[in-house]
């Protein structure tokens, strides 16, 4: 994994969470998830899904409870795709 | 924002979804007529939502058994099982569900979502992981969290999703509890089981199997979907309560394995809170008794239960695949379906109303829970009162 896989998390991310959030704020990697976008509890995990099969790995939803913005979430793929 | 500030954002949510003065969740019920009637404020209405499903609320034999263990028990046991908690009459009933279910070992909690809670946590841990149905119930996710273990969902009653999130596990499949219910109490419907059963033997896995609102609704003896699909003994554990078809308050988790007896020495939701009450123990013992005899009260619990669906699938409602005890009305937004809800009840109908977050895919519901003591009568005015009503939902 590079920097370039990274940025094409976070971009993907970006570009999921705008049209599950359904808001017209602007996210960067600072952005809350759930405060600032107010994403259901199930959008999310129904996100998690997805990106599961995008990236092909397994995200255990208990690791969630340490993300609170889009960085932290892209920092989790990140590793979790890395290591598989 | 301080704790207090936190609560009320999230009073504020409900208020947006549900205005003050709706009554729709936590509805004062007054008085109890029937396993189909109460009064609520000044009407007498139809119950429509409740988990009855065999319509044992007032059956005389369970009024009696409790009386009776009341007069000679006491009011409560003061202590958990593990303590002075284990009276005889609790005994019995683990080894009448372990009869029931042909099974080695049954363990008595004190509700259906502590069996959960309490069979999860102490049979997964850290490092392990639980491969669990996207739209389980909130005891089983609580379950998992409060088990430490990794947690994956897959896509509701979707085994090509469930296979695709196996294979990714690799070597892990050792360690992975599989968890699914037999029936879904959103939509009514049931686990595509035999799938479930042939991928947790080809991967190697744990199954437990929740059987809430299948135990007395299917299967020729009651025992839920492992008895309508013939799988039994390809399940490792079934949990259940006794709060729905049993018309009581406890859970049940059984098994073959004959760990399960060691949950009762590591599982907190088993150890650290009272045992079931004399009067509840001795009035489930006499419902199952009812349960396992009662294939007459199946046919008419699933007369009206094919009556309702058909008449609303008729009626032009989108409803779920299965029909079944539970019947919902799939409405596109919050508002229509409190619409439906607050018609119904001008029509003395009590059902219940479910708004997102807790209906799958941002839908709402109307969900009815037909039992076997509804009359056909019944069952038509409600069906005829919800295509009066269809307007208002399109
Ligand atoms: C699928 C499922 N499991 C467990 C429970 C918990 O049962 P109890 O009411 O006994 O706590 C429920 C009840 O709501 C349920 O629907």
């Amino acid at each position: 994994m590079t920097e370039n896989n990274y940025n094409e998390i976070m971009k993907l991310l970006c570009d999921r969470l705008k049209v599950v959030s359904n808001s017209n704020i602007p996210i960067t990697s600072e952005t809350n998830i759930i405060s600032q976008l107010s994403i259901d509890s199930i959008k999310l995990l129904n996100l998690i899904m997805e990106i599961e099969d995008t990236f092909d790995i397994s995200i255990p939803i208990n690791a969630l409870a340490d993300v609170q913005t889009v960085r932290e979430l892209a920092d989790l793929v990140y590793k979790i795709k890395s290591a598989s | 924002m301080n704790l207090l500030e936190k609560l009320d954002a999230s009073a504020a949510a409900r208020k947006a979804l549900l205005p003050d003065g709706v009554g729709a969740f936590g509805i004062p019920i007054e008085e109890v007529y029937s396993a189909t009637e109460a009064r609520i404020g000044d009407r007498r209405v139809l119950l429509l939502g409740t988990n009855n499903y065999l319509g044992l609320t007032f059956a005389p034999e369970c009024i009696r058994a409790a009386h009776e263990a009341i007069d000679k028990e006491g009011t409560g046991t003061t202590g958990s099982r593990m303590a002075n908690g284990s009276y005889f009459g609790h005994r019995s009933l683990e080894r009448e569900f372990a009869d029931f279910y042909q099974c080695d070992s049954a363990i008595v909690f004190t509700t259906g979502y502590q069996a959960n809670l309490g069979t999860i946590s102490g049979l997964v841990g850290p490092g392990d992981t639980v491969l669990i149905d996207g739209d389980s119930h909130a005891s089983i996710y609580d379950g998992c969290v409060l088990s430490g273990a990794d947690i994956i969902r897959f896509k509701h009653n979707d085994t090509v999703d469930m296979e695709k999130r196996l294979r990714r596990l690799g070597d892990r499949v050792e360690t992975t509890l599989i968890i699914a219910e037999g029936i879904y109490s959103m939509l009514g419907d049931q686990a595509p089981l035999a799938d479930i059963v042939k991928l947790k033997n080809a991967y190697g896995c744990i199954l437990l199997l929740d059987e809430a609102h299948s135990l007395g609704v299917l299967g020729e003896t009651g025992q839920g979907l492992v008895e309508a699909t013939g799988l039994l003994k390809e399940v490792d554990f079934i949990t259940g309560t006794f709060s729905k078809s049993l018309c009581s308050i406890g859970g049940y988790c059984v098994s073959n394995h004959p760990q399960l007896e060691q949950l009762r020495y590591v599982s907190h939701p088993y150890i650290f809170t009272a045992s079931p009450s004399p009067a509840t123990i001795a009035s489930t013992r006499a419902a199952l008794e009812l349960l396992r005899k009662g294939s007459h009260l199946r046919t008419l619990l699933w007369q009206n239960c094919t009556q309702l669906y058909t008449q609303l699938k008729k009626g032009g409602y989108l409803l779920g695949p299965h029909p079944g005890p539970v019947i919902a009305a799939i409405v596109d937004t919050p508002r229509q379906a409190l619409l439906l809800w607050q018609n119904l009840l001008e029509h003395n109908i009590y059902v219940n109303l479910i708004l997102p977050p807790a209906a799958p895919e941002g839908k709402s519901l109307v969900r009815c829970s037909v039992n076997a003591a509804h009359t056909p009568e019944q069952i038509k005015y409600v069906g005829d009162t919800f295509c009066k009503l269809r307007s208002l939902v399109c």
